[in-house]
């Protein structure tokens, strides 16, 4: 359980998945934050406003699934690096995952990196299909890697 | 040599960098004494974003708040002098204070004083815990982000607080393997997103564990663990060795006080807020009216908290001066509602409940 060792259960994770018909449709954040936290930057980094929060500062982040685009500007907002987009309409067979990656050296596009688990085990190579490391993003690139589809809501870091 | 100001500010961390902005701001004479070489406080070795409110901070990396305070003095300097590698060594009465830096010892006269003293680290009993190779975290940090030292190659963790989460994400991002989070409590202590940004990178987080001993006779060699009852005491035949050449303690911090005694201020033992503490009211003010008090001195918190406590010390400090502002009161109304969302919510409970006290206590006395 989380709580116990920093590992989210599938239980935990249900609630934030996005139902597999929105999951069908495209890119699509996944926020893995499930605490009462005083944090609210993904909130104004929504373009579209689909975050809320409804009890103020300390909620959970709330996503609208249907709102969100999947653009990822949210990723690189979160001080918890707790944000990931997926997009399972990627390729037949795979998808891909967007994270934060504040380490160096940073991948380049087509290179291929170690994909780990959320408990940081090997889960096999993947390849860097896009890096996005902008001044304003300050240091947290934004990576997308492709996985297979299967693998999409169980890859969350990689090692390069 | 005697300096005279109006008003003494303590500390240059956020909580003192934010009093003495806004004491200075408002049109007090202000100076700052800090005894490190650069003020910013511990802000200027947390290279990672904080939490907290998008209208103050949140979001952005602890090391660019502290550029941002920096700026802040510098828009002020006409009434605010800022000493580095000065220390407030004492308190005297009458409202005069002594500090020393590397070239002279000086006499301040002051006619409030914000003391913003901060904290320091707690330490924890284990055998052979002198060992070279052990760490505060803190420690660790100013190595590795202020001096650019890596503190050694494999390192384990004591402590799953928010400290010990970010430090151990900052050593791997620094290169050092990290071997290990050890934590006494059956759960993690820290925020559950900085424990799984670790945790997914490798690192293996023992709930329900302390730290039996260290190994080594010249320098650490490795940690011997063990599981814990729900008593803390260690259950026998489930020992654990783990290799590393370093240990770091991230097990607490306690407010940084002795100013507060010597000035005669009334103290608290407030375990919420991390041990004892000067009582104060939602003024900041002590109960030696001419001494205020923020940031982790008056209860161990965060950054984000310690600038609002700084705002309204700073603001409160001027008006025992010059008399009533709607400046200063708009800038105390504004920090209190920030403060007040900012410790909303599960997480905020303890500060709450130890925070209450103290208004409690202070209002009896």
């Amino acid at each position: 359980m989380l709580k116990n060792d920093g590992i989210i259960s599938p239980e935990e994770l249900s609630p934030v998945v996005p139902p597999a018909d929105r999951l069908a449709r495209g890119p699509v954040a996944i926020i893995e934050c499930l605490q009462d936290i005083p944090c609210d930057p993904c909130v104004s980094a929504c373009p579209v406003k689909a975050i809320k929060m409804k009890e103020g500062i300390t909620d959970r982040p709330l996503l609208e699934f249907d709102t969100c685009t999947g653009c990822g500007l949210c990723i690189p907002k979160c001080p918890g690096l707790a944000i990931f987009v997926v997009n399972m309409k990627h390729t037949p067979g795979m998808a891909t995952v967007s994270m934060s990656y504040e380490q160096l050296p940073v991948p380049e596009k087509g290179q291929e990196v170690t994909a780990l688990d959320r408990s940081g085990k090997d889960v096999g190579k993947v390849k860097v299909v896009r890096v996005v490391n902008p001044p304003g993003y300050d240091h947290t690139a934004v990576i997308t890697i492709e996985v297979p589809a299967d693998q999409v809501n169980n890859i969350r870091a990689i090692r390069v | 040599m005697s300096r005279n100001t109006e008003v003494f500010v303590i500390g240059g961390g956020p909580a003192g960098l934010s009093a003495a902005h806004v004491a200075a701001k408002l049109g007090a004479k202000t100076l700052l004494v800090d005894d490190s070489a650069r003020v910013g406080g511990q802000l200027i070795k947390q290279t990672h974003r904080f939490f907290g409110s998008s209208n103050r901070d949140a979001g952005i990396r602890g090391v660019t708040i502290a550029e941002k305070l920096q700026q802040d003095i510098e828009e002020v300097s006409d009434r605010l002098t800022v000493l580095e590698n000065t220390a407030a060594v004492g308190f005297y009465h009458n409202k005069e204070a002594g500090i020393l830096s590397q070239k002279a010892y000086e006499r301040v006269t002051y006619q409030a004083a914000i003391v913003c003293t901060g904290a320091t680290e707690n330490s924890l009993a284990f055998d052979n815990n002198d060992l070279p190779g052990i760490y505060g975290a803190g420690g660790v940090q100013t190595l590795m982000n202020v001096h650019g030292i890596r503190p050694g190659q494999k390192i384990l963790m004591v402590g799953s607080g928010n400290i010990g989460l970010i430090v151990s994400y900052q050593l791997i991002q620094a290169g050092v393997e990290v071997v290990g989070v050890v934590e006494g409590m059956p759960t993690i202590g820290g925020y559950l997103v900085h424990a799984s940004k670790i945790r997914r990178l490798g690192v293996p987080i023992y709930t329900s564990h302390t730290i039996l001993k260290a190994l080594g006779s010249d320098g650490v060699t490795g940690a011997m663990l063990s599981r814990v009852d729900e008593k803390f005491q260690p259950v026998p035949n489930t020992e654990l060795e783990i290799k590393c050449d370093c240990i770091c303690l991230a097990v607490g911090l306690t407010p940084l006080i002795d100013l507060f005694q010597q000035a005669q201020c009334r103290m608290v033992h407030v375990g919420e807020l991390g041990g004892l503490v000067p009582l104060h009211d939602s003024a900041m003010r002590t109960t030696n009216p001419d001494i205020f008090v923020a940031g982790d001195a008056s209860g161990i918190e965060e950054a984000t908290t310690a600038i609002l406590a700084g705002r309204i010390a700073g603001a409160r400090a001027y008006e025992t001066i010059h008399g009533k502002s709607p400046q200063a009161e708009a800038i105390v109304a504004e920090a209190r509602e920030e403060l007040r969302t900012l410790r909303s919510g599960s997480t905020g409970e303890r500060i709450r409940w130890g925070r209450e006290r103290v208004l409690k206590e202070v209002g009896e006395c």
